[in-house]
């Protein structure tokens, strides 16, 4: 599907949400609580048939959590990027996708380690780089006085 | 046998008498089993250490590489000088390790290999047994083997260990079968088991030549399933390095670890030099049939070079396996033997005493 | 949203569980990874892979550094794909500014990221044989890795980070001798890489220890997320030089190789593939370098406009995808890289499964993991 038409059809199937084209892709913001209701449709609704979840990643915007889906569909080849924001900076908690793609469980899992952000429903939540008690260093606010030198 | 110049046998005798007319018959006894000890030592320290040298030159060789040759002219006391680093290197003891079971664990794979050497013929009347079961005491010795790789690996306390332990352990008795069987191919073909009396009956040819199909199947048998039962490549599933990193002697350092190494060649030796002796005829000199000029010049070479040619033609096709082939699964490997080796081992055993009981092989 | 608890123990695991780590200093690992594996006898219970060991916070130090420098953090991520995670980055910050590079930039960014290619798939080709217990093959692959580095010393000085892709362009011109010496290597290559096939591809025991081991179906390797040859061998067409060409691959003819059977051996029948099909790239490109500059001018400090951008290449390992998000400053606000060996290596639990330890080290080697890339 083209772009501006995948623009037109999500608009449609969720008018709460706002849906940018003017991008690369196609990005629409979503609210966390109704994620996990749009993600089950991107992948199974045959318009969309987002089968592949190619990358997952958060950004700490200092007074919210952004976590960024980029999704395409290896049958229709079209892609779309869904921006959830979590309002919540100090315990932000998101619902996992893990049982929708598998490689969501290990993206969820880095994002858990480096930034915080816990997911609800998770199989296996467990920090995957760092040990456990060491900080969240994706964060803006993240403080190391031993191996950090502050400019 | 027309050209005796090359018989130790009489130069073993005069030895024998000579001790016997000088002292009480205890002590000839004594110093005759001290002298027979320290050559087959010598024997054994040289061999094992330039096997690993081959081996070395032989990997180099398959690798586009050029081996060792740093120490000494063409790196040979490359390995002499590795003995060394190996003797002074410190010796871990491991807090955990069953210390006993540990420490002696090298010592029974040394003993296992050392007693095997005992019985092999290096040239006509230079043996120092021969047993008339010389082909069961060798079989039998060998096998002891497979007791230290297991105590190795169960003292260890090492789980890479245990089950580098566990499945050499699986794998030589399975293996033991196929050795056996197919060395019984050339018993029934030469009616004895003694080693002297197998190598006299191939003095007109080797068995492999006069055996026909039967024996050359017996004797690639023999390959195969002797590779496997010393644990070497594509078999060394004991070690298994990409798997279990060392296998049964992870936990092993120093001169412990060098015993392990040098067995394991040592093992390598005493199997090319039985599937030498018994299918390749050991010291017998190349005879085809009537032609007697041709014998007659291939008298001329001492047998002891024949004998070490064919160990050494052997002992490098052994290493060829080794480094050409990648390693095969653990039950792939016992599927290779319950499933086809034995049987066809079995089948060949029926056909070769057929054959024998007809008189259809070349006498 | 309701209170959830996290445990930061391993779920699966069990009182008296048979456990044997697997790393992370074991040769068969490709770098410091640990596999927590159980078993029951030789057959594995389940595996689960433990990474950290080398993780280095490359996306972290990405937040205060400028571009150029990023660029010398990428080859440390998968440093057998140095050019492609090089070319990642700088076609990035070319796009986010809207620089056109010269034809001859591409031209010789795509052979060089070809040339990468085989020398990284040499290398595992190399390592996957001395997995499997034929140690002669990492000789061989490296006799013929060498050559590739020996064309990259010459042109760059380096051999292995080579930092040569930068925004704008290349760091300098290519060798003379560079056109040269990539036919002569080319021409090497075409009769040596008929060895690769005698020593391994037709061995029976290699033939057993990979057909039919560790099958990924279609749908979990798109799930996964596994992309390049491990994808490929599962039939997903997910070759980004196809799907979205990037420097010069709109211009070349090449075949995406894909095999349906998703076991080790399409793995390492893609790869061995891909080899041919590189060499095909290299071929129509290196006769055709365009005359012109090296490199566009760029401006001494790049600053990217306030957005979020992203950019997706093909590496020797498969999808590497560049996510930055800037707030207009030299330095990215936030930059993520989607690295390929990370989706890759998590296929590892499902595939094992049922398996025994030995298939462990095969199926490992034949996702082509470099851990370096899944750390970061």
């Amino acid at each position: 599907m083209e772009k501006e038409q995948l623009g037109l059809v999500l608009a449609e199937l969720f008018p709460a949400m706002e849906v940018v084209t003017s991008g690369e892709h196609v990005r629409v913001k979503a609210a966390p609580a109704e994620f996990h209701k749009l993600a089950t449709t991107l992948r199974d609704d045959s318009r969309f048939q987002f089968d592949f979840l190619f990358n997952l990643y958060g950004v700490d915007r200092e007074d919210k959590f952004s976590l960024i889906y980029n999704f395409e569909s290896t049958k229709l080849g079209h892609i779309i990027d869904i921006e959830t924001d979590l309002a919540d900076h100090d315990n932000p908690v998101m619902d996992t996708v893990s049982d929708l793609w598998k490689t969501a469980e290990f993206q969820e899992r880095e994002i858990y380690d480096l930034m915080g952000v816990k997911f609800s429903n998770h199989p296996d939540l467990r920090r995957l780089f760092l040990e456990d008690g060491w900080g969240f260093p994706l964060r803006k606010d993240y403080k190391d006085d031993i191996n950090f030198i502050e400019r | 046998m027309p050209f005796n110049i090359y018989d130790f046998s009489g130069t073993t005798k005069a030895v024998d008498q000579f001790l016997y007319s000088t002292m009480s018959p205890t002590w000839a006894f004594v110093v005759e089993l001290a002298i027979v000890g320290i050559i087959i030592l010598l024997v054994y320290a040289v061999v094992g250490l330039y096997l690993v040298y081959a081996e070395r030159k032989v990997c180099a060789f398959m690798q586009n590489r050029v081996g060792p040759n740093r120490v000494g002219k063409w790196g040979l006391i490359q390995t002499i000088a590795d003995l060394i680093k190996l003797l002074m290197k410190e010796l871990v003891v491991i807090r955990k390790a069953d210390q006993l079971l540990f420490n002696i664990a090298p010592f029974i794979l040394i003993i296992a290999s050392f007693m095997a050497i005992a019985a092999i013929p290096f040239a006509k009347g230079l043996q120092a047994v021969d047993f008339n079961i010389g082909v069961f005491y060798m079989m039998a010795v060998s096998s002891i083997g497979v007791i230290g790789t297991l105590l190795a690996g169960w003292s260890s306390n090492s789980k890479y260990s245990l089950i580098g332990a566990i499945r050499s352990g699986a794998q030589v008795v399975s293996y033991e079968l196929s050795v056996g069987l197919s060395l019984l191919a050339v018993v029934i073909f030469s009616g004895s088991m003694q080693l002297s009396v197998i190598i006299e009956s191939q003095a007109n040819g080797w068995w492999i030549f006069k055996g026909h199909i039967p024996a050359i199947i017996a004797f690639v048998m023999f390959l195969v399933a002797s590779t496997a039962e010393i644990n070497r490549g594509p078999f060394d599933l004991a070690e298994a390095e990409s798997e279990l990193t060392a296998g049964f002697h992870t936990e092993y350092s120093g001169i412990r670890f060098a015993f392990f190494f040098l067995g394991e060649y040592m093992n390598m030796f005493i199997v090319a030099s039985l599937a030498a002796t018994v299918f390749l005829g050991g010291w017998m000199p190349l005879h085809i049939g009537n032609l007697a000029g041709f014998n007659h010049v291939m008298d001329f070479i001492p047998p002891i070079v024949w004998y070490f040619g064919k160990t050494v033609f052997i002992i490098y096709v052994i290493m060829w396996f080794k480094w050409t082939f990648p390693r095969l699964r653990i039950d792939q490997l016992l599927t290779l033997e319950w499933k086809y080796l034995l049987p066809i081992n079995l089948v060949n055993i029926l056909v070769i005493a057929f054959i024998v009981l007809m008189g259809w092989y070349i006498k | 949203m309701q209170e959830v608890e996290f445990s930061d123990i391993l779920t699966a695991q069990e009182d008296g569980d048979y456990i044997v780590n697997i790393g992370p200093q074991h040769p068969s690992t490709h770098g410091v990874m640990r596999f927590v594996v159980s078993l029951k006898g030789e057959m594995l219970d389940y595996v689960v892979p433990h990474c950290g060991y080398i993780h280095r916070g490359i996306e972290k130090m990405c937040e205060r550094m400028t571009y150029p420098q990023i660029i010398h953090l990428t080859d440390r991520m998968d440093y057998l794909s140095a050019h492609m995670n090089n070319e990642a980055v700088s076609i990035l910050v070319e796009k986010a500014l809207g620089v056109e590079v010269p034809e001859r930039v591409k031209y010789i960014r795509t052979i060089l990221s070809e040339l990468q290619r085989i020398a990284s798939h040499q290398l595992w080709w190399a390592a996957f044989g001395m997995d499997m217990g034929g140690l002669t093959c990492f000789f061989y692959g490296l006799r013929d890795r060498e050559k590739i580095l020996d064309i990259f010393e010459e042109s760059f000085g380096s051999r292995l980070l080579h930092s040569f892709i930068c925004p704008g362009g290349l760091m300098g011109d290519i060798h003379p001798n560079f056109q040269k010496r990539t036919k002569e290597f080319i021409t090497y290559f075409r009769k040596k890489l008929p060895e690769y096939d005698q020593l391994l591809t037709g061995n029976i025991i290699f033939e057993q220890r990979t057909k039919g081991m560790g099958i990924m179906s279609k749908e979990d390797a798109i799930s996964f997320g596994a992309t390049g040859p491990t994808g490929r061998g599962s039939n997903f067409a997910c070759d980004i030089r196809k799907k979205f060409p990037y420097s010069a691959y709109d211009k070349v003819d090449f075949k995406e190789i894909l095999y349906t059977e998703g076991d080790s051996w399409a793995r390492y029948k893609v790869r061995v593939d891909e080899m041919w099909e590189s060499m095909k790239i290299i071929e129509q490109l290196i006769d055709n370098i365009p005359e012109g500059d090296y490199s566009t001018k760029m401006k001494p400090i790049i600053k990217l406009p306030e957005g979020e951008y992203s950019q997706r290449v093909e590496t020797a390992k498969g999808d590497l995808g560049v996510f930055v998000v800037s707030k207009g400053e030299k330095y990215p606000y936030r930059m993520h890289f989607r690295t390929p060996n990370f989706s890759n290596l998590f296929v590892i639990s499902q595939l094992c499964k049922g398996n025994k330890i030995a298939d462990l080290i095969a199926i490992s080697g034949s996702l082509d993991l470099v851990i370096p890339d899944i750390d970061r």
